[in-house]
């Protein structure tokens, strides 16, 4: 349920200062790795002749598969300055601990990718704020269609229907107002101020039919 | 003394924004206001921060002019605090004597001077009214009990009158005033038919709404808000208006003459009117007195 993007070049290029291993990750489902994006740069990283080797496995975030994966690389590993990691964050992480000494760099930044559950990836996104709102707004999720993850309705920002933050994007209360009205469900809007629970999973129940 | 007061009273209420500025030194603000506002106005409504731009603080600033001798309202946004400092800064309010809130969403980080800071919205403009409510009957938005007296305040909002999505802002007006707001002022108007269809709506809360008139500088002014701002529409008659006499416009004698018209039109359905003078404070008095207020 999450998604990793290459750091710049410019970045990766004032890390790599040394003699450096590449691990990258591409086993796991939950993840959306750029490969193809990674092998690129990775060739151009060779040409600098600091590359010593690019390691290619899977779930890296187990400590032991990691181990075991390894295992034949760690004369290498050892000899170098940098292991740089093209994982999620969690692979990196697991990877830093295991090589406790070495300079760990991550080559991605890790995001979480709205609309995966499990492996099967949907159109819509919930951004899991602990009290679904779906009942109040038609289906539509005021948290991820609303920049501002309004509850009680449109800002004052909206135009032509579309977002004050990003003119690209749909109007998140503009959608649920319109759904509503079409459905003739207009009065849902009626419920009292709801105000945010941000640490509490027990939300009161919705009272919407 | 509070705007709801007033209201009831029947006044016409005026308010006039100001926005405090990028830096401490307020004495050009305050000179401002005693010239051109004390007097014309009922109160000053100080911004928060306006459009995610980093200023002054709006209750420094309320301060400052109460010391004055003005009635200051307090705009009050959810971008830049949670729901902790938004209390505080409510309770602070009171303790300063100050009586008029103006509570509202924000604009968006991104759309300011440091689109890197991370925007707040712990609360929004509903529950951040209906937070105000809870303070004013004793106790804090989680049930605590307040210390003594609680605070009570004029509980303002704002409504896009003329927003191409009416009636979504009408929606959202109806929850603000469920939730207590006593008041509203209007994002500016340029198209006076939609704001009195706006108000034949919005009657039905029977709460007072403020015309919002911002004063139309010129036709470049005019053409970025139709394309940026939400909610406003400058018509091409009114474009047209400010090109042709440039001097006349310069002057700021053409934007006084639009003001002045668009509150003498819409005056007979509204209960006030708010103007955003975006530093033309010194017009103020002139557009009152076009407007015959
Ligand atoms: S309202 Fe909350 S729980 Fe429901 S879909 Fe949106 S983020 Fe997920
Ligand atoms: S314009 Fe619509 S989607 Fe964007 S922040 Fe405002 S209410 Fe949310």
């Amino acid at each position: 349920m999450l998604i990793t993007q290459l750091k710049s070049k410019d970045t990766i290029d004032t890390l790599i200062k040394g003699k450096t291993v590449i691990i990258n990750c591409h086993g796991c489902k939950e993840v959306c790795f750029p490969e193809h994006e990674a092998a690129e740069l990775q060739k151009e990283l060779s040409a600098t002749g600091n590359i010593m080797e690019v390691i290619t496995r899977d779930y890296i975030c187990n400590p032991d598969n990691l181990r075991l994966q390894l295992q034949k690389y760690m004369a290498k590993i050892n000899a170098s300055d940098i292991v740089m990691v093209f994982s999620c964050g969690v692979g990196v992480q697991t990877v830093a601990e295991y090589l406790e000494d070495k300079k760990v760099y991550s080559g991605c930044d890790t995001y979480p990718l709205p609309g995966f559950q499990g492996v099967t990836p949907l159109e819509f996104a919930c951004g899991q704020c602990g009290e679904c709102y779906l009942n109040y707004t038609g289906g539509i999720c005021p948290i991820t269609a609303c920049s501002k993850s309004l509850i009680n309705g449109q800002c004052g920002g909206s135009k032509n229907g579309k977002c004050e933050v990003d003119k690209d994007m749909d109007c998140g209360w503009e959608r649920i107002y319109r759904k509503l009205e079409k459905m003739d469900r207009l009065d849902t809007l009626n419920y009292p101020a709801k105000v945010r629970k941000f640490w509490n999973p027990d939300a009161d129940p919705p009272k919407v039919d | 003394m509070k705007l709801t007061e007033l209201f009831q009273r029947g006044e016409f209420v005026v308010t006039c924004e100001v926005g405090p500025p990028k830096g401490f030194h307020i004495e050009h603000l305050l000179h401002e206001v005693e010239t051109y506002l004390k007097d014309r106005v009922t109160a000053v409504n100080v911004t928060d921060n306006q459009s995610s731009v980093m200023r002054l603080g709006s209750l420094a600033t309320c301060k400052a002019l109460k010391d004055k001798g003005l009635t200051p309202i307090f705009q009050l946004t959810c971008r830049d605090r949670n729901r902790i400092a938004l209390q505080s800064d409510i309770l602070s309010a009171a303790m300063l004597g100050i009586e008029n809130l103006l509570l509202l969403t924000g604009d968006h980080t991104r759309m300011g001077d440091n689109p890197q800071a991370k925007p707040v919205f712990d609360l929004d403009s509903v529950s951040l009214i209906h937070m105000v409510k809870k303070l004013e009957q004793g106790e804090d938005l989680a049930g605590n009990a307040l210390e003594g007296e609680p605070p009570k305040f004029a509980k303002g909002a704002v409504v896009s009158a003329c927003s191409d999505s009416v009636d979504v802002q009408l929606a959202k007006m109806e929850r603000k005033v469920k939730a207590g707001a006593e008041y509203f002022q209007t994002q500016a108007v340029y198209e006076p038919e939609k704001f009195i269809k706006f108000m034949e709506k919005a009657k039905q809360f029977g709460v007072p709404v403020m015309l919002g008139i911002v004063i139309p500088k010129n036709a470049g002014m005019a053409k970025y808000m139709n394309d940026n701002v939400a909610g406003i529409n400058v018509p091409q008659e009114m474009i047209e208006e400010l090109k042709k006499d440039k001097e006349k416009t310069k002057a700021g004698i053409t934007g006084v003459e639009i003001s002045a018209r668009l509150i003498k039109e819409c005056k007979q359905y509204c209960q006030g009117v708010h103007i955003m003078a975006l530093g033309w404070e010194s017009k103020v008095p002139d557009i009152l007195a076009q407007a015959g207020i």
